[in-house]
């Protein structure tokens, strides 16, 4: 239990996707141009990320090497095909609002990376603590990167009103803001790390 | 090899055709519930279908969009266009236009778009903005000629460093009116005479819009 501790706390700070891993960045890039939208696009990878290592990890007996990667994409493909569906069927504007990003969560290299490099090496449970543990990373970082884009931009957070919108940057919330934030985001990230 | 992929994707397949089976109806649901809303939100109160009678009525060549009748009794009182522009700064921009029986406009309701958030997007409210008449497209009369942004030499103000958007959305609009115009056209069929129609309307016109800037 301990160890799965360590291998959740591992996704989030040591190993976080998006601040050491750089993996990603498409639609970190792209869809964190307000804070519920990051956190939206986190959570549903996170999704993915625990389903597909865990099934990974069950089924990494039975399947062959040389197939490997195909049998992980269609297992991968298959829970992004579900949530969309589901995103869809009962939260239809966040769907619209993501567009497009919500399908091409099965070309997100974190979760064939962890596949690849984590599941296909270690037990069930370990498996759903590092998919969790990489999917919070992902989330939280998309989220801050989303409320500073958000606060910069708009003046606000989550849709409340911190300061008056005039006073915002427009350039955050379009895409050199993303670079630029995120750029700085890594060098706090890292400063504070190595302290 | 072979065989445990196909095992692999066939088991997939039977539980996708389950969750699509599961979620057909929701989101079906979902995309009604949503024309509706935006339906109702640009006629006046209605007691039809709008949906179940709506058609296509051809605006320019080769290309035609849909109208939904808003109806109380049996009379007309309004008209919902479905209406769209290909020139937004990104992607397709669709939005449901209504218009009274007097040729203004009532309302819109933007159901689709890709636009820059913060600077397209405000695109949703800014043109019906009732505190700034010069903005607003919100009870304007377009039988007096397609609305244009003012740096084109029209009336509308243009969304702030939006300008393409803005030109695509009263693109929009004046499809929508253009649809529109053929659909009342064609309602009347010359039963009724079109000039004694167009002045009595044209006074009903000018009450409704004193009631406008009151709001």
């Amino acid at each position: 239990m301990n160890n799965n501790l360590k291998v959740l706390i591992n996704g989030i700070i040591k190993e976080n996707p998006t601040f050491v891993l750089l993996l990603g960045m498409c639609p970190t890039l792209a869809t964190t141009s307000s804070a519920i939208n990051g956190m939206s696009m986190g959570l549903a990878t996170m999704f993915v990320l625990i389903c597909s290592n865990m099934v990974i990890s069950m089924l990494k007996n039975v399947i062959p090497d040389m197939v490997r990667i195909p049998a992980y994409i269609v297992v991968i493909a298959t829970f992004v095909t579900i949530i969309e569906m589901v995103m869809n069927a009962y939260v239809p504007a966040l769907a619209d609002s993501l567009g497009i990003f919500i399908p091409l969560i099965v070309v997100n290299c974190i979760v064939l990376g962890r596949a690849e490099a984590f599941a296909s090496k270690n037990g069930v449970f370990a498996s759903i603590f590092d998919g969790a543990g990489m999917g919070l990373g992902f989330t939280l970082s998309l989220t801050v990167l989303g409320a500073v884009r958000e606060l910069m931009g708009t003046g606000k957070i989550f849709s409340t009103n911190i300061y008056p919108e005039r006073y915002g940057s427009l350039l955050f919330v379009l895409a050199p803001g993303a670079f630029i934030v995120l750029g700085y985001l890594i060098a706090i990230f890292n400063k504070l790390q190595h302290k | 090899m072979f065989l445990s992929l196909s095992i692999i994707c066939l088991t997939v397949a039977v539980l996708l055709a389950q969750v699509n089976k599961m979620t057909a109806k929701p989101i079906a649901d979902a995309k009604a519930m949503k024309l509706q809303n935006a339906i109702s939100e640009v006629v006046p109160a209605f007691d039809n279908d709008p949906v179940a009678e709506a058609y296509r009525m051809p605006v320019g060549t080769g290309d035609s969009l849909l109208v939904y009748p808003a109806k109380k009794g049996d009379k007309v009182v309004g008209y919902a266009v479905n209406s769209s522009s290909n020139n937004g700064f990104s992607g397709e921009i669709q939005i449901m236009i209504g218009f009274d029986m007097e040729d203004r406009l009532i309302n819109y309701a933007v159901l689709q778009h890709a636009e820059t958030p913060g600077l397209g997007s405000k695109m949703t409210d800014w043109f019906k903005n009732k505190e700034k008449p010069s903005q607003s497209v919100i009870g304007r009369d377009l039988s007096q000629g397609a609305l244009a942004v003012s740096k084109d030499g029209g009336e509308v103000d243009a969304i702030t460093a939006s300008t393409i958007t803005s030109r695509a959305f009263l693109e929009a609009v004046n499809r929508a009116y253009q649809a529109y115009s053929e659909s009342r056209e064609n309602a009347y069929s010359g039963a009724s005479p079109k000039n004694a129609a167009g002045k009595s309307n044209d006074e009903a016109g000018e009450i409704k819009k004193e009631d406008n800037s009151h709001e």
